[in-house]
């Protein structure tokens, strides 16, 4: 009993520095998605230009493809914008959806620095954003076949963040039924 | 306001005083302590001002007029409910007085909410379906909250029990027996002599 009295405090110690540590190394920015192995929320988006076609939940079936949020006026898409080249150079489906952004500035600045994603759609009033629980831009939601969504990159794809982790989940999810 | 010379006795010029010199100095400093009072006043005054204005200040809030409601039952709920929500861009203010454009979209989210009749859990729980229970500013009491709740009562609870039971040990050091008569009488000529052994 009297080891016990002075172990106890000891042992809550521990706990209690492994808890502060673990919550003073995590980046409250980076929250988990909801959306995880759920399908995406529904939602039909226009294009940039009218008539131009957008993209709607039921596009994201046949084949595993990446929906980028982004926008004009977001500095870090712009660090993202060449490796997204690469990536549609590879030939991996890209859907944008330029987040509370004007289309006039979405298209020229697709038009100015090139234009990676093989549809795009407006997302002005940010609700649609809302609903994929969307914080900030960039984000990007890997989507399997199925229309679920299997992860979240939050802040820009780096050719690291690409290699080691968005491409082999790519792989796997076009080798899955 | 000049508060010094009035201060000065009137009866200063018509009889001289022994030390002109003392004189002299007793009517600075007497100036310098009335000028030390006005301004501790004038700082009191200043601290009181301060302090009235914190007291009347209104919580800052970032809610637009076209974003209010027309019902203002609504518009209440709608702004109490707000101040539960947190702000994902400045995570740790809530959406009711973050000027964050997303803050906006989730202010007007709610309201819009409400307006179709939603009750203001059924509002809250749509907004954590999208971002979980982060956005909750008060997290609810669930199993990996519990720590959170419960801890800080948990470790007092271990502190007392702890203390409680250094305290019984402590207490259970047996009493001395009490003295026998031949030690009595010992105590007894050890009293009634000094240190030289006189009595």
């Amino acid at each position: 009993m009297s080891r016990l009295v002075f172990v106890l405090p000891l042992i809550a110690l521990a706990v209690l520095v492994a808890a502060f540590g673990r919550g003073l190394t995590h980046d409250p920015k980076i929250l988990p998605s909801m959306l995880i192995d759920k399908p995406l929320p529904q939602f039909a988006r226009p294009g940039i230009q009218p008539g131009a076609p957008g993209f709607a939940t039921a596009d994201f079936r046949g084949e595993p493809k990446l929906l980028n949020v982004w926008a004009s006026w977001c500095v870090s898409c712009k660090v993202e914008h060449p490796v997204l080249m690469q990536l549609k150079a590879d030939g991996v489906p890209i859907y944008g959806l330029a987040w509370k952004d004007r289309a006039e500035d979405a298209q020229a600045t697709l038009t100015q620095s090139g234009n990676p994603f093989a549809r795009t759609a407006m997302d002005f009033e940010g609700r649609t954003a809302i609903d994929l629980g969307v914080t900030g831009a960039p984000e990007t939601f890997v989507v399997d076949k199925h229309g679920r969504v299997r992860y979240k990159q939050i802040g820009p794809i780096t050719p690291d963040v690409w290699e080691e982790t968005l491409k082999p989940l790519m792989a796997k999810l076009r080798s899955e039924a | 306001m000049s508060g010094g010379p009035s201060t000065t006795p009137a009866s200063a010029g018509t009889v001289p005083p022994p030390d002109r010199r003392s004189e002299r100095s007793g009517r600075r400093s007497v100036q310098f302590l009335t000028k030390l009072r006005v301004a501790a006043g004038r700082r009191l005054v200043g601290r009181l001002a301060a302090l009235s204005l914190a007291l009347l200040a209104a919580p800052a809030h970032a809610v637009l007029p076209d974003e209010e409601l027309a019902d203002p039952r609504l518009e209440a709920r709608a702004r109490h409910l707000s101040q539960e929500l947190r702000c994902l861009v400045c995570q740790n203010q809530d959406i009711d007085s973050s000027d964050a454009p997303l803050a906006r979209d989730l202010r007007l989210l709610v309201r819009e909410r409400l307006a179709k009749g939603d009750s203001d859990s059924d509002a809250r729980a749509y907004i954590v379906a999208r971002y979980g229970n982060f956005v909750l500013l008060k997290p609810p009491v669930e199993g990996a909250t519990l720590a959170l709740w419960y801890g800080p009562a948990a470790f007092v609870l271990l502190g007392g029990v702890g203390a409680w039971a250094m305290l019984r040990r402590r207490r259970a050091i047996p009493e001395a027996a009490p003295l026998t008569p031949a030690e009595l009488a010992r105590v007894d000529t050890l009293l009634a002599t000094d240190e030289h052994g006189r009595a």
